[in-house]
């Protein structure tokens, strides 16, 4: 069984409606709705590894304030993203926290470390 | 008294933009009066990612990309005053502020700048019919008891308006575990960015209800739910398409507001649709000496662009205090009006020289989605300048640049930015 997938291309302000057919193994068979090259891009990476950066707060201990905002330093696969949460949510950490202090190394086996956007003392 | 030769008010990007380049042009004491505990503006509650993709080539966090400017901030020695609110400016510069260390605090100014930034609408601004139980709130401040102080403000979310903070806090809401049931968006189209829509909602398969509002709140304590209907294309509830929905928090992201109350106080003159201070291509308000720059100005989509109009305040502050010093101001001859035309909602600047050094870009906002268009400047009932665009959208700035040789040979004291050949309108 073949099937289609229709998506909204976000490559620019256009916003293309792009469809996707993937055959049994779902490689692609056929891209259509596109108006630019980088639209075909975007529609094969999101039906066939579609990926996200996570931005979210752990908690910080010492500080002034309760949080300190922390993002994955890659893109993660898309269905990860709430497992990661469940893994960042039970993260504690210590002050001073800088902005790229690495918090947590190979998130998941992502390859992708978690890494302080703010600072806290 | 106090004396400064440019004094900041609001330490956000706009503000600190503006701050950093008059220093680098020379002013010597620069303050920035901010009224939170640290220097940012709403970036550090911004945790997500998308800043700086033109300014710097990368994709920040709200919080980096405000750390860059805090830094330049403090290498360039500039003198900031936090957890201080400004109370009152007057025309001759005279600026009234107050903190819990210095008390009152007045500061005579050689020039400001404005800086302070917007404000939520919230729901006394849209007059929603109902009970007024805890669990209503603007999306921003959701976004800061979120992500800054660490409390999640519900369970179970509605949403009324698609504009790009909405969308950011569906997201940010379910990640930390809420559900969020549905946006409601009035308009029959989204008000926020596409790739908010596609990495916000459908990730997450959040609806979207197009054509949708709230007509009644719930609950007495606590939220309860609230009741969504229908509108019709003059955004009225329809009377049989009611739907009871079951919420215990309903989040507004229904449009910011320039917050100007201090300038009106001060007699600037601010334009009805804008919001905002008229300003000229220098970002100089119309009383000489305060310039404006940023949110307070018009609600910018990106942080960098709001960052290149505090450079602009900045750099023209400076120019201002050098020529006042030397006497040399010129007398404001041939000054032109920009205009908005067809199809088009506001301009910024709404005022240029036509004897203006420099090209100027003139941002405006659209009345509605486009395709096809050309967009036009004319002056003296021609044509000076058009750009062609596949799509246009009131949800993104467009702009148009003109040269000054366009600008001297203006002769009418007024351009007019228009859309042209709209065949094709909607969606």
């Amino acid at each position: 069984m073949s099937k289609n997938t229709e998506l909204t291309c976000i490559v620019c302000p256009l916003g293309c409606k792009l469809s996707v057919l993937q055959g049994e193994d779902d490689s692609i068979i056929e891209i259509s709705g596109h108006s630019c090259k980088r639209g075909l891009s975007y529609a094969q990476t999101e039906c066939i590894n579609p990926e996200r950066v996570i931005t979210t707060t752990v908690r910080i201990r010492g500080g002034q304030m309760p949080l300190v905002s922390v993002k994955t330093d890659k893109p993660i696969p898309k269905t990860l993203m709430m497992k990661c949460m469940k893994i960042i949510n039970r993260i504690e950490v210590m002050v001073p926290v800088k902005v790229g202090d690495t918090i947590l190394e190979n998130i998941l086996e992502t390859g992708a470390n978690l890494v302080a956007t703010g600072n806290a003392t | 008294m106090r004396e400064a030769d440019l004094v900041v008010i609001g330490g956000g990007p706009a503000g600190m933009a503006a701050a950093v380049e008059a220093a680098r042009n020379g002013v010597e004491k620069v303050i920035i009066l901010e009224r939170d505990h640290t220097l940012g503006g709403i970036l550090p509650q911004c945790i997500h990612n998308g800043f700086g993709l033109h300014l710097f080539g990368e994709e920040l966090t709200g919080p980096e990309y405000a750390d860059k400017f805090i830094k330049q901030v403090e290498e360039l020695n500039i003198d900031v005053k936090l957890n201080t609110m400004v109370l009152d400016i007057t025309q001759s510069r005279i600026v009234t502020a107050v903190n819990s260390q210095d008390g009152l605090i007045k500061i005579k100014a050689g020039a400001i700048v404005l800086a302070m930034g917007c404000r939520e609408r919230t729901r006394g601004a849209l007059n929603i019919p109902g009970t007024r139980p805890s669990g209503i709130y603007t999306a921003g401040t959701a976004q800061r008891l979120v992500n800054i102080e660490g409390y999640m403000p519900g369970k179970k979310v509605v949403i009324l308006g698609s504009g790009d903070i909405g969308l950011i806090m569906a997201r940010r809401m379910t990640l930390e575990g809420a559900q969020v049931k549905m946006v409601c968006e009035l308009m029959p189209y989204p008000g926020g960015l596409n790739r908010n829509i596609v990495q916000c909602l459908k990730d997450f398969d959040i609806p979207l209800r197009l054509g949708h509002t709230v007509v009644n709140i719930h609950g007495k304590a606590r939220l309860e739910g609230v009741t969504i209907a229908k509108v019709d294309e003059k955004g009225k509830a329809i009377a049989d398409t009611h739907e009871f929905v079951e919420c215990d928090t309903l989040l507004l992201s229904v449009g910011l507001i320039p917050e100007n109350e201090i300038s009106r106080d001060a007699s600037i003159t601010i334009d009805d649709v804008t919001a905002g201070p008229v300003v000229n291509e220098s970002a100089e308000t119309s009383v000489p000496g305060i310039f404006a720059c940023g949110n307070v100005v018009y609600v910018h989509d990106l942080v960098d662009n709001v960052t290149n109009n505090g450079y602009i305040a900045g750099r023209n502050a400076a120019r201002y205090l050098k020529e006042r010093a030397g006497d040399t101001v010129k007398a404001n001859a041939n000054i032109l009006q920009v205009r908005p035309g067809q199809g088009v909602r506001c301009v910024i600047p709404q005022l240029v020289h036509g004897n203006c050094p420099e090209d100027v870009t003139l941002s405006f906002r659209v009345d509605g989605i486009y395709r096809d268009v050309m967009i036009e400047a004319k002056a003296d009932n021609q044509v000076i300048k058009s750009v062609k665009k596949r799509i246009t959208t009131p949800g993104e700035m467009e702009s148009i640049t003109l040269s000054r040789e366009m600008l001297q040979s203006i002769e009418s004291g007024k351009i007019e930015v228009c859309l042209s050949s709209l065949e094709r309108k909607g969606d």
